[in-house]
This record gives structure tokens, C-alpha cells and sequence, in this order.
């Protein structure tokens, strides 16, 4: 495997605050790579300074073995190789779906076939409204066509499904999976834990300018081998036991009851318990 | 390598004409308003004032020289240092720069709709001055070809001055406010809506440092007789004094809106 970004001890500052301080991150090709971490922990500082955005203060960063703070003939033929979802767009949207997306192809080397990003972010049906007409999720989908209309090998998602219906975001979860197994490495911020849970390969969490850990989002703060919470009702008592060993004490149970134990759960923590355990509350707000 | 060979700037910013053009089509009221903005204030002042200044020169032949430059500054200046706030604040830049489109193509694609809108108001203008205001055309060859470097190299400069003034208004909702004022005090100084000659020494003076002045001049040149160049302040038409100051400012745009231009307002 070949890392599409490696970051080395970077460091941003403003003044006397230190928004990113001293970062390491390896990414892998073909991997869906998920950036958690509260507001002001220094995850869209990192994130644009990876897109070329902004600049840093000091530590090495290389994006698709391209350092991204150049500029000039080098900076286009980087970012034709990268594609960028980034927060809402408001554009006045006098155009239609279908112009826009085929304007933003001939920026591009080597784009996709149009009424294929059109079909596969499911936009058919709206190809040639016009953008003001859209919804808040049609119109994040449009942002996705536009991310990925110039064939990116690697493309950054920021908080891709705010505004989503559960429906729509199934859906959308699904055509990044397509394009991950298609070989396009996505970075991925998000506050939905669940979210990353069901698309990261990794994730990272970030807090305070650091990395917390990074893991997969099964092992990410000993998930796997925290307390399991059991309950079963009880006559007409909810009852609840933390145990290391669930299946020892279902078993008990389930020879107390003799068949069906009423109301059975088995609970491990989720990332969002083990996310929240993390960051320590909300002290690494603003 | 083909395959890693990003299209030309030039393509791009063609491509970005065409589509600017069609957006700017698209706002119906905008279009309606600029295309017809000109000829009602030409109908206004001509209907106003219905003297001649000299003989066979009426108000309306001056003022139509005056409105043809004032739409240069309007479909370029005006128009830009106003929208680019708002695409800025919209994200729409910030979209922009995350792909290879370079910056000069979207200036390329501003040039070409800000020359697009102001051809048509230009026409729409003449038309209407000829038709309802008595406004004579120039028949020597020579006056129109000083007619088209005026338009040239006018609505170059105002493109790019309006690219560089895009950085000073802090949102695009506040922009109109701040750019607005502007472009009418300028105009008043300029000898737009008055008689040059008739204003106060020191607004001339104040005027002769900005372009519109000469662009206006310069359109004086195009549409009144050479007899009255006596009248104007140095007595005559000052064509290549015109010339110098209206490319000194492109030069002074194009610098300006190259080393200040914005893709997001800082924070």
C-alpha cells in the first residue's frame, strides 16, 4: 500500500493559538479515511491546509506526493487529480444541473461522462432543472457530482449529508462505497458518528490541535473489549448487568427463563460513547 | 502523459464567457434593468434639458456621449466589484478554486460577459438616441475607429479596475452600497449628466484623475462636431492624452486585480 498523504508534525498557528499542533497522518490509497472531532479542534484547519487552501506554519505535507502549497501550471495539474466537496454552496443557481456539471467537466484532463455522474448521484430526474429549484439534498448531491465530474483519485468530503433525509443518506453512503471500491481514496469529516462508522476504513480523532487515536471505527478506544451492557425484563423490572462476558450471562439467563428471555439487549459502548469518552465532554469547543 | 494535460486557460475562460453570459440572461429583471437603465435616463435628460449648447449640438448628442461611457463603467466596474463580493460570499469561488480552473480564466470569462452586455447596451442606446432623441451618428471612418478603442480599451480597464476594487467591500450584501456611490459621484464629476466645462475647476480636476473623464472626453470626440472642441478645457479633444490615461489605468486594473484577488473573504 502507498500512502496519498502524509503529514509530518504539522503546525498551524494564528498569533498566540495553535490550532493545529503537531500532526502526524498517513493515508492509504483506496481507503475511506474519516476526520472526527468537535468545532475549533483544528479538523477543517487540517483539512484545507491538505487541499491547498491554507497555509501552515511548519511540519512536511504531501497530497498525492505533491507538497499542496504551490501555485501556478503545478497547482492545476495537482488539482486535476483531486476532487473537493466542500460546506454548502449558495450559488443564485440560474443554471441547470446537467450545464452545470458538463461546464465543470472542461476543467478537467480526462472527466467522466456526464449522464453517468448525473445517474449515479442520482439526479436524473432533475437534470435539466434548474439549481434554485433543487432541495438541500439534491443540491449536496449536485456538489458531489462537481467533486467528482474530473475523475479524482482522491476526493475530500466535508460534512457531505448534513440536510439528508435517512433515505437519501443511505443512498449517498452506498455511491461513496461504489467509488471507494473503485480505487478513489476519500477523506471524509463528519459530525454523524454513525456515518463514519458505516463508511470509514479509519478514522482519526481530533482534539485540541491533536490526534486523539486513530483506528478503525470497531477498535477506536477499546470498543471491542469494553463492558457489554445486558437487560432483560424481569417481571416487570427493567434489569441491567456490565459484564466482560455477555454470552456467559445470556446463557444464565436463558436457562433462569427456560426459553425466551424477555426484552433482551446486549449493548457495547458506540463510537459515539467511546467518541464522546475521547474528547472529554464539550471542552474542546470554542 | 496526454491524459494529465489540464485545458488551456484560454479554453477554460472562453468556456466560462459563454456560461457567464447565459446566467447573466437568465436574470431577467438585471437584464432589463441594465439594457434599459441608459434609455430612460437618456429620455429623461433629453426631455429635461431641450436646449442646444452650440449650434446644432443638443443636450441629448452630448449626453449620449456621456451614457456610452458611463456603460463601460457599468457593465464592468459597477457590475463586478459588486458580484464578485456576493460569488465570494457564496462559496462560489472558494468551489472555483478547488478545481484546475486558474484564476485567469475567470477573469477571461468576466471580460468577455462584461464586453458582451455593454455591446448590447451600447446598440440599444444608439438605436433608441437615433429613433426617438434626434441623436446624429458620426459618418467619418476615422471617429469610429475612435469609437472602438474607446470601447476596447474603456471596457478593459473598467473590468479590471472593477476586479480589483471586488476586494474592498467586506460581504456581498453591503457591496452595492460601497460601489454604487462611487460610480455616481464619478459620474457627476466626469461631466456624465452636466456640461463638463460648466462644472467647478477643482471637480475637474479631481475628475481628470480617474478614466471615466477621458473615456467620456473621448466619446465627446466620437459624436460632437470638431468645432466644439474648442469648448471643452484644454480646447481641444486631448485624443492621445485620452489614449494614455485609459491604458495607464488598464495597466494599473490588471496589476492591482492579479496581486489582490480574493477567492475567500478572510476571516
Amino acid at each position: 500500500m502507498s500512502s496519498v498523504i502524509s503529514v509530518n508534525n504539522l503546525r498551524k498557528s494564528y498569533g498566540a493559538n495553535e490550532a493545529v499542533a503537531g500532526i502526524d497522518l498517513n493515508i492509504e490509497a483506496g481507503e475511506i479515511f474519516a476526520l472526527l472531532g468537535p468545532n475549533g479542534a483544528g479538523k477543517t484547519t487540517t483539512v484545507e491546509i491538505l487541499e491547498g487552501f491554507r497555509s501552515r506554519t511548519s511540519g512536511t505535507v504531501s497530497v498525492l506526493g505533491i507538497d499542496p502549497d504551490i501555485k501556478g501550471q503545478a497547482a492545476r495539474k495537482w488539482r486535476n487529480r483531486i476532487g473537493i466537496v466542500l460546506q454548502s454552496t449558495s450559488d443564485a443557481g440560474d443554471l441547470s444541473v446537467s450545464e452545470t456539471i458538463r461546464h465543470f467537466s472542461k476543467y478537467y484532463s480526462n472527466p467522466r461522462n456526464v449522464e453517468e455522474v448525473i445517474t449515479a448521484v442520482g439526479l436524473d430526474e432533475k437534470e435539466s432543472a434548474l439549481i434554485r429549484t433543487l432541495s438541500g439534498g439534491q443540491r449536496r448531491r449536485l456538489d458531489v457530482a462537481l467533486g467528482i465530474i474530473g475523475s479524482p483519485e482522491l476526493l475530500f468530503l466535508d460534512e457531505p449529508t448534513t440536510g439528508f433525509d435517512p433515505e437519501a443518506r443511505r443512498a449517498f453512503w452506498s455511491l461513496i462505497k461504489t467509488l471507494r471500491d473503485s480505487g478513489t481514496t476519500i477523506v471524509l469529516t463528519t459530525h454523524y458518528l454513525d456515518e463514519a462508522e458505516a463508511l470509514a476504513d479509519r478514522v482519526a480523532v481530533i482534539n485540541r490541535g491533536k490526534i486523539m487515536e486513530i483506528s478503525t471505527p470497531s477498535l477506536l478506544g477499546g470498543r471491542s473489549t469494553s463492558l457489554a451492557t445486558v437487560t432483560w425484563l424481569d417481571g416487570l423490572i427493567l434489569k441491567s448487568e456490565q459484564t466482560d462476558n455477555p454470552t456467559a450471562l445470556v446463557c444464565k439467563l436463558s436457562e433462569l427463563f427456560e426459553n425466551e428471555i424477555p426484552e433482551l439487549t446486549v449493548k457495547r459502548s458506540s463510537l459515539e460513547d467511546v467518541y464522546l469518552e475521547m474528547i472529554g465532554g464539550a471542552d474542546g469547543e470554542k | 502523459m496526454e491524459k494529465n494535460k489540464v485545458p488551456s486557460a484560454i479554453s477554460i475562460g472562453i468556456a466560462r464567457g459563454n456560461l457567464e453570459i447565459k446566467q447573466f440572461m437568465r436574470q431577467r429583471e438585471s437584464v432589463v434593468f441594465t439594457l434599459a437603465f441608459p434609455i430612460m435616463l437618456l429620455a429623461i435628460f433629453g426631455s429635461v434639458f431641450t436646449n442646444e449648447l452650440t449650434d446644432g449640438v443638443t443636450f441629448s448628442q452630448y449626453f449620449v456621449a456621456g451614457m456610452i461611457a458611463s456603460g463601460l463603467v457599468n457593465t464592468g466596474f459597477q457590475q463586478l466589484a459588486i458580484m464578485i463580493p456576493v460569488e465570494r460570499d457564496f462559496g462560489t469561488l472558494k468551489r472555483l478554486r478547488g478545481t484546475p480552473m486558474p484564476a485567469s480564466s475567470y477573469f477571461i470569462g468576466k471580460v468577455i460577459v462584461v464586453f458582451v452586455t455593454m455591446l448590447i447596451q451600447v446598440i440599444l442606446l444608439l438605436i433608441a438616441g437615433v429613433l426617438f432623441f434626434g441623436v446624429n451618428l458620426p459618418t467619418d471612418p476615422i471617429k469610429w475607429l475612435t469609437f472602438t478603442w474607446i470601447i476596447l480599451l474603456g471596457s478593459g480597464a473598467s473590468t479590471a479596475l472593477g476586479i480589483a476594487f471586488s476586494v474592498i467591500p467586506k460581504s456581498g450584501r453591503g457591496a452595492s452600497a460601497v460601489v454604487s456611490p462611487v460610480v455616481i459621484i464619478l459620474q457627476f464629476f466626469s461631466g456624465v449628466f452636466f456640461v463638463f466645462t460648466d462644472l467647478p475647476a477643482w471637480m475637474q480636476q479631481v475628475a481628470a484623475i480617474f478614466p471615466l473623464k477621458w473615456m467620456t472626453q473621448g466619446m465627446r470626440s466620437v459624436f460632437l462636431p470638431d468645432s466644439f472642441a474648442a469648448q471643452e478645457v484644454a480646447g481641444s479633444w486631448e485624443t492621445g492624452r485620452t489614449f494614455i490615461i485609459i491604458s495607464l489605468w488598464l495597466v494599473v486594473g490588471l496589476i492591482l486585480s492579479i496581486r489582490t484577488f480574493k477567492w475567500e473573504q478572510d476571516r
